[in-house]
Parts: C-alpha cells; structure tokens; sequence
C-alpha cells in the first residue's frame, strides 16, 4: 500500500498542499479499513503494537497521507480512552459502515494555549440538554475533513470554569456540521502538506449534553485523584497517540535512511560494519549512527505499545519514545539531506520533503520540551508544581 | 510478535544479581580502585551464584541454560556494581564459552570442569592489539603452521590476567582467518606486562607479546574445524553493550539523586530544567541502548546473523555511557571530579568501551 499507493503520489499533493487526494482517499476506505488493518483504526488500544507497525510503514509511503486516511484519528483515541460504551459505539459506527469516507479529529490548541493545555480559553455552558461552546481552536488535524464531512466528529477540549484550571476542562464531542462549528482557515506548512491543518471556530456551538466525555463535575483540589475521566482521561489519549506519533516519525526516518543507504549503495559506497575503525569513512560513520539511533526510536515505540497492550501505564514510555524518535528522525532526515549533496536539496527527490516531513513530529502531540518534561517528573518522582 | 517481558527465571536471576551487585560490589568499588586490586572474597562469594557455570552445557557440569539475554541481563547488573569486579567475575566466561561453543570433545572435557568446580578460576582472553590499525576481524597476531604445532606471533593489549589461571585463549590469524589457541602462560616466547590504563583500576590486565610461541596442534580451538572467532566478537560486543548500559544507569542513577537532594538557590538542583532535562535525555538513552542490546541478543539467541545490530548496540551504548557519565560528572559539579564520589570512575571506565571487545561474552 505504501510503496504503490502513496510513493507514487507523494510529490504532487505536497505541491497541491489543499486539494484532497482522492484517489488515496477512496483506495484507504475502499481497501485500507479491512482486512489485517481492519479494526485498528478505530483507537482501540488492542493491537497497539500492531498500530505501531502500520503507521511506521504508511509513514514511510508518505506520513502526510497517513494522516489524511479517513478514520478517528486522535478524535478516535479520545472516545476510546475517555468514553462510555454508548458513546463509543455512537461516535465511531460510521467508520465501520458501508457510508462515504468519514474522519475524526481532536481540537485542543488554541492562539494562546499549546504545550499548557490548562490555558485553554475555550468555553463550555450547560444550557438545558446542550453544552453551548464558545471560542477558537487552530492546527487541528484532519480538522476540515473531521468539521465538514457528515458523520465525522471532532473533539474539542473546553473549560467549564476558567479558575478551575485543567481540573475544569473537560473534552466534549461535535459532529460535523454542527451548527456554530466553522472552518475558517487552512495552514500553509513546512511539511504534511496534504494533511490539512484546520482553524476552527466555535459560537454559540450546540451540542447534545451526551457528547461530553467524562463527568461535569469541575474538581479544583486534584483532578487527578477525583477519578474523573474528563482530564485524566483526555491525557491519557496521550499515552496511545504518542507511541503513534512515535513510530511515524521512525516511518519517515527509515524511508529516508533507507533511500540514503541504497542510493549511497548505487554510488559504490557500502556500509560495513566489520571495517575497523580507523578504516571507516565520515559517511559510514554517520550513516550507522542514523541506523542506531532509528533503531533504538523504534524499540522505545514498541516498548510503549507493548506495555498499553499489556494494560500497564505506559505514560513515562510513551513520552521516552516521542521524544526520541521525534527529535532522532528531526536529525535524521536532515543529514541525509546532507550527505546525498545537491541532490538532497532538490525536489527531484523526495529526501527534501521528508526532512519537512518530520519535523512535525517533534511538535506535535507534545514537543520535546514537553515530553522530556514529563519523563523529568516521573523520574525524579516530582509534582508539576516541584518541576514547572 | 515481539516481547519486552523477561522470564520469571531471568527476573529472578536479575534480582539476586542486583541485590548481590548492591551489597556486596557496589560497597567495595571506590576502595579497590583506589588499590588497583579485586575483591577476591567477592568474586569468591560471586562464583557461588554460578553466573558463568549456569551459562555451560550440562554434560560438562554446567547448567545447561544459554542465553545470551540472561548473559546481557546479569552483565548490566553486575557492571552496574562496578565495571572492573564485574569483568573479573565474568572473566571464565573468555574462556568457557568459546570453548563451550567450539571445543573438541577432548577439548570440553580438559577445560570446562574447572569452570564449574567449587573454585573459581577466571579467563583470560587475547584479542584487541595495541594498535591505532587494529582490525578485530583481520588481527594482526600471526599463526602459522609448524609441522604439528603452531607458532603465533603478534602483541596483545586489554588482556585480563587474573591470578589463578595458567593459560590464556590468544586469537591469532592463519593467513586472515582468525582462530583461537589455548596457550599457557608460561610458554616461551610469551612476555605479559601489566597495564595501566585510563579506567578498569582493579582489574588486572596485561600487554601480551608474543614471539614465537609454539603451542601443539591440539591447542587449536575446535581441532581441524577450528572456531568462528567473528561470533565470538560479536559475543563479546553484545556483552560489552549490556556492561555499558550497567554503567551508564549507575552514573544515571547517582546523578539522579544528587539532584535531589543538593540544594541550590534554595531548591534541588533537580527542580530546575536544566538539570531535569538532562537526567531525562539520559534516562531515555539508557533504556533506548539497552533495548538495542537485547535485541542483537535476540539474535544470538535465536541463531541470526548479528554482525550489524551487534555493532550498532555496542556503538550507541558506548555513546551512551560516555554521555551519561559525563552528565553525571557534570551534574554533581566539583563533587563529580573528586574522587571520593563515583562519578569520575564511570566517566574513566565507559570511555573503554570505545576501545575494548570482548572484555566479557554472553
């Protein structure tokens, strides 16, 4: 699939950046969603290791298509963490069906809260059976697809009471089309082009008082311990789309190290790892070290997924491997934009797009500054009010 | 598919070498150091856990459970004690393993038993030369035929030297074949001069000269089929890599509670950013290098070709020892260079891995 569907259109919905690949589109629902794929995307946390897999080796087609597959996506993985069996089946049944090709996405961001989720301004009212929902979200993944195509959904992070902080926000379900939910801007980024990035605003956006995930009560003390599932459970959406984002992030790595190899390969420059040291070129030097370094990405993202599908609390691994893989394949993929020469540089190939490819995946889903953070707290057994 | 989990059997293994490593080696590091000389009580009281014995086949007395995973767990245990005593501890394995691995009957009969007897008796491997040219794979230590025997000739470094022996495993090429030879340590032409070296303090070592040392055909490792010495580096490399990754955590560790408990602008020095980033980029290597090392043990084990992952999983935990231990020295400021703290050791002692092989094997 990733060698015959997505290589060979890789380019030019890059160029395209806005336009919808439809043909891949198409291809995915028609013949992507079943077989051995088939119930992995619905964020299910079986299987997570075999999730890993799969987004690793469509990354390494092309990671921007993979983010554009229509299925729940991050949107998916919240429901799946924080909802009821209800809601779960209600939200995620029209990516199981016969329909036209659905998508889920997950809104948290906004223009003054990123990395400090708590600083959401977005708002929630309860008003007689709806939550009323007020305020703007940006760099929303698949947040046009997801707002725009019928029977998609987003979930959209929202306080119930600002002085609250992140004990008041709670994540909350918007079908697509909603009334007061509106598309209002697409960014124009280094990389993922044809994965559409969506600003959206919400005014006087209703939505029934059962698409709230979790519980309404706001617990000001220590949410944490308050057995909700409302940001607890919002976080924990982490804990399975970090080692996600983990092993895309080694999918472009490995398309990249891979091309370098072979093309070095072709240019008569082997990698040998019996030479001895005094023997052995810059080239190969550096090539076996983007090799390690790859490798080690990749069992830290496994090690993770294996411990979700163990059911144990994986959120210091799965920090360790986004961290690691975002900012290894971050320097993979530019070295070998280094060491292929001009070529590299050139749009000729694609070695230039998975350089721009990648570095989102040191960004997104929590940088990493936000991930070493987290992984600093749990080793050094510290609050986040010790280690802020 | 894939399995990060270890057996029972290997936790438990893991736990008693841990405790043993805590109580017994960890104490006694900085003294021995200090004195350039082993623990010889705790080596004793370490050959009683049969960590290498466990390793060789039953018919020889030994324990019949081989793996190279279990080899690699105990190796980052013991390391994680102290680099040195754990290289002592480990040393028969130089000789038991390959021997175990390649040996004539006649030869498994004549040198396996004292690896298992009550009395430890450690091993003692020749293979790094003394050269910026070195090529573990294409030695320069020459043997050629000589009737019946062989005469080696070449120059050795890094070679442990543990009283108690009386021979020493020498790997020499037959034209550029590398093979192994049983070669006694009084044999003439045989020269050993001790070491001093940057780290290993207590660890005796030598520098091996050897002009023409001739030794009788049944010396050969393996007989007329002789040995496959690359497996054996790449044995070694494994084991080097759980070693480093032993190291690596200790330094880790030691940082981690200095930053807790040193104050600093009136807080830990832990609570700043600077410092906490640092012991999480170091955690996350550590564990990243260890799986890297289990996974070229999972080929060993499993009968895989293991020269690439081998060589990756002992070039990243190198990396990351060096780096760790140099954070650490960092982390405890002036402290981490004086010697009455460990830092400075884990610093002198994970720059080797960047120079040894096969200083151990799983």
């Amino acid at each position: 699939m990733a060698l015959e569907q997505m290589r060979p259109i890789s380019r030019r919905y890059d160029v395209l950046e806005h336009e919808p690949p439809r043909e891949w589109i198409d291809f995915f629902w028609r013949h992507g969603r079943t077989g051995a794929a088939g119930s992995e995307f619905d964020g299910d946390s079986d299987g997570m290791v075999q999730i890993c897999v799969q987004a690793e080796q469509l990354c390494w087609g092309d990671a921007a298509l993979y983010l554009r597959m229509p299925t729940p996506a991050l949107g998916g993985s919240a429901v799946a963490a924080a909802g009821t069996p209800e809601q779960k089946a209600r939200f995620l049944a029209g990516f199981r069906g016969d329909g036209p090709p659905v998508w889920g996405a997950m809104a948290i961001t906004e223009p003054g809260a990123g990395s400090d989720a708590a600083a959401i301004q977005t708002t929630a009212r309860l008003d007689g059976d709806h939550w009323v929902l007020n305020g703007t979200k940006i760099f929303c993944t698949s947040g046009e697809s997801a707002s725009q195509v019928e029977g998609g959904f987003v979930v959209v992070w929202a306080t119930l009471d600002k002085s609250a902080g992140r004990g008041g926000i709670k994540s909350f379900v918007v079908p697509a089309r909603t009334p007061g939910m509106k598309l209002v801007g697409l960014e124009k980024k280094l990389g993922i082009r044809a994965s559409d990035t969506a600003t959206l605003v919400f005014e006087e956006c209703r939505i029934p008082k059962e698409n709230l995930l979790g519980r309404a009560e706001v617990k000001k003390q220590d949410p944490k311990k308050a057995g909700d599932k409302g940001f607890k459970g919002a976080m924990a959406t982490f804990d399975a789309s970090r080692p996600i984002v983990a092993a895309m992030a080694v999918g472009v790595g490995s398309a990249s190290l891979e091309f370098l190899i072979e093309e070095l390969a072709r240019q008569g420059v082997a990698i040998r790892y019996d030479a001895p040291r005094c023997d052995r070129s810059a080239i190969e030097r550096d090539v076996t070290e983007m090799e390690a370094e790859l490798q080690s990405a990749r069992l830290l993202t496994w090690r993770a997924a294996w411990m979700m599908n163990k059911g144990r609390p994986n959120s210091l691994e799965a920090s360790m491997a986004k961290a690691k893989a975002g900012l290894s394949v971050t320097r993979i993929t530019q070295k070998a934009v280094e060491l292929l020469g001009p070529p590299g540089y050139s749009q000729k190939l694609l070695v230039e797009k998975w350089m721009r490819d990648a570095k989102i995946n040191d960004i997104y889903e929590g940088t990493q500054q936000i991930n070493q953070l987290i992984v600093a707290r749990r080793i050094l057994d510290y609050s986040s009010s010790m280690l802020r | 598919m894939i399995d990060f989990q270890p057996s029972d059997e290997q936790r438990l293994i893991v736990e008693t070498v841990r405790q043993f490593a805590t109580s017994e080696i960890r104490p006694r590091a900085r003294e021995c150091s200090e004195a350039r000389k082993l623990p010889d009580d705790v080596i004793a009281r370490a050959h009683e856990l049969g960590l290498v014995a466990g390793a060789l086949p039953s018919a020889n007395g030994g324990g019949g459970e081989r793996s190279a995973i279990t080899s690699a767990l105990i190796a980052e245990e013991l390391a994680w004690g102290d680099l040195a005593i754990a290289l002592a501890i480990l040393s028969p394995s130089l000789v038991a393993l390959p021997v175990a691995d390649f040996g004539t009957p006649e030869q498994q009969r004549a040198w396996l038993p004292r690896y298992t007897a009550d009395r430890f008796v450690p091993g003692s491997l020749a293979l790094v030369e003394p050269s910026f040219r070195f090529d573990v794979f294409h030695p320069a230590t020459a043997a050629r035929p000589d009737g019946d025997a062989w005469i080696l000739d070449g120059e050795k470094c890094f070679v442990p030297w543990l009283a108690g022996d009386d021979s020493v495993l020498v790997i020499a090429a037959e034209k550029r074949v590398p093979q192994a030879f049983l070669v006694p340590r009084d044999a003439e032409g045989l020269e050993a001069t001790p070491e001093r070296n940057l780290g290993l303090d207590a660890l005796p070592t030598v520098e091996l000269r050897l002009r023409g040392v001739k030794v009788p055909a049944s010396a050969r490792l393996g007989g007329a089929r002789g040995a496959d010495v690359a497996s054996l580096v790449n044995r070694g490399r494994v084991a080097l890599a759980a070693a480093a990754v032993g190291v690596a955590r200790a330094a880790f560790e030691l940082a981690l509670a200095y930053a807790k408990q040193r104050q600093a602008f009136g807080a830990p020095i832990a609570t700043k950013q600077a410092i906490a980033f640092k012991l999480a980029e170091m955690a996350i290597e550590i564990d990243g290098a260890r799986l890297l090392a289990w996974e070229a043990a999972d080929r060993l084990d499993r009968g895989l070709p293991a020269l690439r992952e081998a060589a990756l999983a002992q070039q990243q935990a190198q990396r990351v020892a060096l780096e760790v231990a140099d954070g650490a020295v960092q982390v405890f400021g002036g402290h981490g260079y004086i010697r009455d703290y460990l830092p400075e050791m884990h610093l002198r002692n994970a720059r080797g891995f960047a120079c040894f092989e096969a200083l151990s094997l799983v």
